[in-house]
């Protein structure tokens, strides 16, 4: 057992080891082509709302449900309705073409108190360690999130794969 | 002495699944609940849950709660709240005492247990020092009453409630300094873990707590490692500055009233541990005793509502208010819901180990009819 | 005070009536209809009662009725489980030691 092919179950949060080769996760290439959906759900736990909610039908589960969700990386647009749909808080979008030095990241983030636009936050990466700063650009409270605000960050590209979250205020 | 056609103990979402299934066939129902407020684990829970459409994923377990209570209210189910039943006698009336004064009988031709489950503990060194608690207390307390149980906290078991409850502690306001697992891997659901590992909190498997430090309450913990046969390894020791240390070492069936009422047991310890023996309708090896939810091995809130609602149909078709061919129809678009639930890593124990209940007791029966 | 003011799912806390209780001769705030265990706690109180035989202290434990390690003695009746028995204007509330004692009061019975 190699240290990055168990870090789910050992650490508590997937190495990208483990992540590239789940279904949810796009390739190198999408990945940095514009938006463009990440799916962190390696486990195969009885769940679809993701499924369900993108109007695009770029994520399939399928039956049974317990099936691990697949992105297409050809029909995914980006749009992040996904994001406040996954009970897991497994899904964020991420924008890599955002402008020549950062990139973008939309996320969900269910804790008070919120950070206000144009706030300077401090990113994390998947182990909660602090990585760099970043500045939120939208704070999305639609009704349809059912509680799940999804903020947009931007922050600086080389930190792209390492960066998931920011770190509670 | 009161009269009803079916009695559900329990008003968790197993309890009012059933209740509202029973009264929706035409049954008259009446529901009881040792609290004051109907719901069982369900208000607590706070997070949305998994599942399909079909199982309401994606809501919150809380607004779940306030559906089927609303879903209750509508079809005038009769609720007896602070209501705790204390015996089953000759397989139908039950006695209860309401408002911890008034002692109550009801004679009921049918009879749902599902009385959910109890948290189990762990003992060490200090382990009754206030600051100590279940993790599902620190849940109450939080998501219920609104009040932090304390600043600091450290959590035992990466179960789903330890880390669901995890969770819900940091989105209170309160710090986790960390959880401890004793087993060299995590418990719970992946997305779970990683949702608390991105907020920081460390997790330490192969780990146990030794003692809880303090005089009067808790003023801090020390954890040790386990070797693989898990054993503490001297030396190993850390020592944390906590004020509150949750234990979510797993739930047992709360299954008294079936044991009182003479069901057959089995022991199976991937479901809880003693659990009472169903067949496919929820019904015991008594006639006309059904059992729904964690009492019959725990499992989850969406599991639990889809055997409420295999009970509550079943003890309503028994009576007469459905035909088997309506009822079979009712039945078998329940089982597909709860078969997909319990599919995966997760879910494929709990599914085998059920099927061992049900297998257990048609042999009873088959033992039965032999005899006959 | 430990009360959750705000939170980003449950919203923030709907004021409810204040009412006083007295706790070991102290006078302390409580909502109305909140449980005496959540009130005490609220408060900073984390004791509830202490042993029999060994004088320790025990809290809250299974916070759903269970365990009894919340016990204490309210308006004079010993043994009651605070954390499942709502608080009332002017209750009074005791730290009890070992079993407790029944003293006669207005809701002694
Ligand atoms: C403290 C706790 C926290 C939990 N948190 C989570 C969580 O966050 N996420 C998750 O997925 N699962 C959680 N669970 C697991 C639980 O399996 C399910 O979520 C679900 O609530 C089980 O439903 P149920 O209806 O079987 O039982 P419950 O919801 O426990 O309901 C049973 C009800 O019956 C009442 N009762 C029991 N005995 C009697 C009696 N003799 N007379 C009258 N009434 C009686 C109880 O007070 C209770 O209200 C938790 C369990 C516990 C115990
Ligand atoms: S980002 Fe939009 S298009 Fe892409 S998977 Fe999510 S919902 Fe579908
Ligand atoms: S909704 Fe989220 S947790 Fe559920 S399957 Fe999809 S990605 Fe996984
Ligand atoms: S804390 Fe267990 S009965 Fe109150």
């Amino acid at each position: 057992m190699s240290s990055t092919t168990n870090c789910l179950k050992t650490i508590g949060s997937p190495s990208l080891e483990e992540l590239k080769g789940s279904p949810g996760f796009p390739d190198e290439h999408h990945m940095k082509k514009g938006p463009i959906a990440i799916i962190e759900c390696i486990e195969a736990i009885p769940c679809n709302p993701c499924e369900t909610a993108c109007p695009k039908g770029a994520i399939v589960v399928g039956h049974p449900i317990t099936n691990l969700p697949t992105l297409d990386v050809e029909k995914c647009i980006g749009c992040g309705l996904c994001i406040a749909a996954c009970p897991g808080l497994a899904i964020y979008v991420k924008d890599y073409t955002y402008s020549d030095t950062e990139a973008l990241i939309v996320f969900p983030y269910e804790y008070y108190p919120l950070p206000s636009i144009g706030d300077k936050v401090t990113m994390v990466n998947r182990r909660g360690a602090e990585v760099c700063e970043g500045k939120v650009l939208k704070i999305n409270l639609s009704e349809k999130n059912n509680k799940t605000p999804v903020i947009s960050v931007s922050f600086p590209k080389k930190h792209f794969e390492e960066i998931v979250s920011m770190k509670r205020i | 002495m009161y009269k009803t056609s079916i009695a559900v103990i329990g008003g968790g979402p197993a309890g009012l699944s059933a209740a509202i299934e029973a009264a929706k066939a035409g049954a008259q129902v009446v529901l009881i609940d040792e609290n004051s407020r109907p719901g069982g684990q369900l208000f607590k829970q706070i997070h949305k849950f998994f599942g399909s459409k079909e199982h309401k994923a994606g809501v919150r377990g809380i607004d779940i709660g306030k559906q089927l209570l609303k879903e209750a209210q509508e079809l005038g189910i009769e609720v007896w709240l602070n209501t705790e039943v204390c015996g089953i006698e000759q397989n139908k009336l039950l006695w209860a005492v309401k408002n911890k004064t008034e002692s109550v009988q009801l004679l009921s031709e049918r009879i749902v247990l599902a009385t959910g489950a109890m948290e189990n503990s762990i003992h060490f060194p200090g382990w009754t020092l206030p600051g100590v608690m279940g993790a599902g207390a620190a849940q109450t307390f939080i998501n219920i009453h609104r009040v932090a149980p304390g600043k600091k906290v450290l959590m035992i078991g990466s179960g789903n409630v330890g880390v669901i409850v995890s969770y819900q502690l940091l989105q209170a306001g309160c710090e986790v300094t960390a959880i401890v697992e004793a087993s060299p891997r995590l418990g719970g659901y992946g997305v779970h873990t990683a949702k608390v590992c991105r907020a920081g909190v460390p997790f330490y498997t192969s780990h146990t707590i030794l003692r809880a430090l303090g005089e009067n309450k808790v003023e801090g913990a020390v954890i040790g490692r386990l070797n693989d046969k898990w054993e503490f390894i001297p030396g190993t020791e850390k020592v944390f500055e906590v004020d509150t240390i949750c234990i979510a070492t797993g739930l047992t069936p709360l299954a008294e009233l079936a044991w009182i009422a003479g069901c057959k047991f089995k022991y199976i310890p991937e479901l809880g541990g003693f659990v009472p023996l169903h067949d496919e309708n929820m019904e015991t090896t008594i006639q006309g005793i059904y059992v729904a939810g964690d009492i019959t091995g725990i499992e989850e809130a969406s599991s639990a509502m889809e055997e409420g609602r295999l009970a509550g149909i079943n003890a309503a078709a028994s009576l007469g208010f459905y035909s088997s061919k309506q009822k079979e129809k009712l039945c078998n678009e329940v089982r597909e819901r709860l078969d997909a639930l319990r599919q995966g890593p997760f879910g494929k124990m709990r599914r085998i180990k059920k099927q061992e209940l049900i297998t257990s007791r048609r042999e009873i029966r088959c033992h039965q009819q032999q005899i006959v | 005070m430990n009360r959750i003011k705000h939170h980003i799912i449950l919203e923030d806390l709907k004021e409810a009536k204040k009412v006083k209780i007295i706790v070991d001769g102290e006078e302390m705030e409580a909502y109305e209809g909140e449980m005496i265990a959540a009130a005490l706690l609220a408060n900073g109180r984390k004791q509830f009662r202490y042993t029999k035989k060994h004088h320790s202290p025990r809290g809250i434990f299974c916070g759903i009725g269970r365990c009894t390690d919340c016990i204490m003695t309210v308006n004079g009746v010993p043994n009651v489980r605070t954390c499942i028995t709502p608080v009332e204007d002017g209750m009074v509330i005791e730290t009890q030691k070992g079993v407790g004692e029944w003293k006669r009061g207005e809701n002694g019975v």
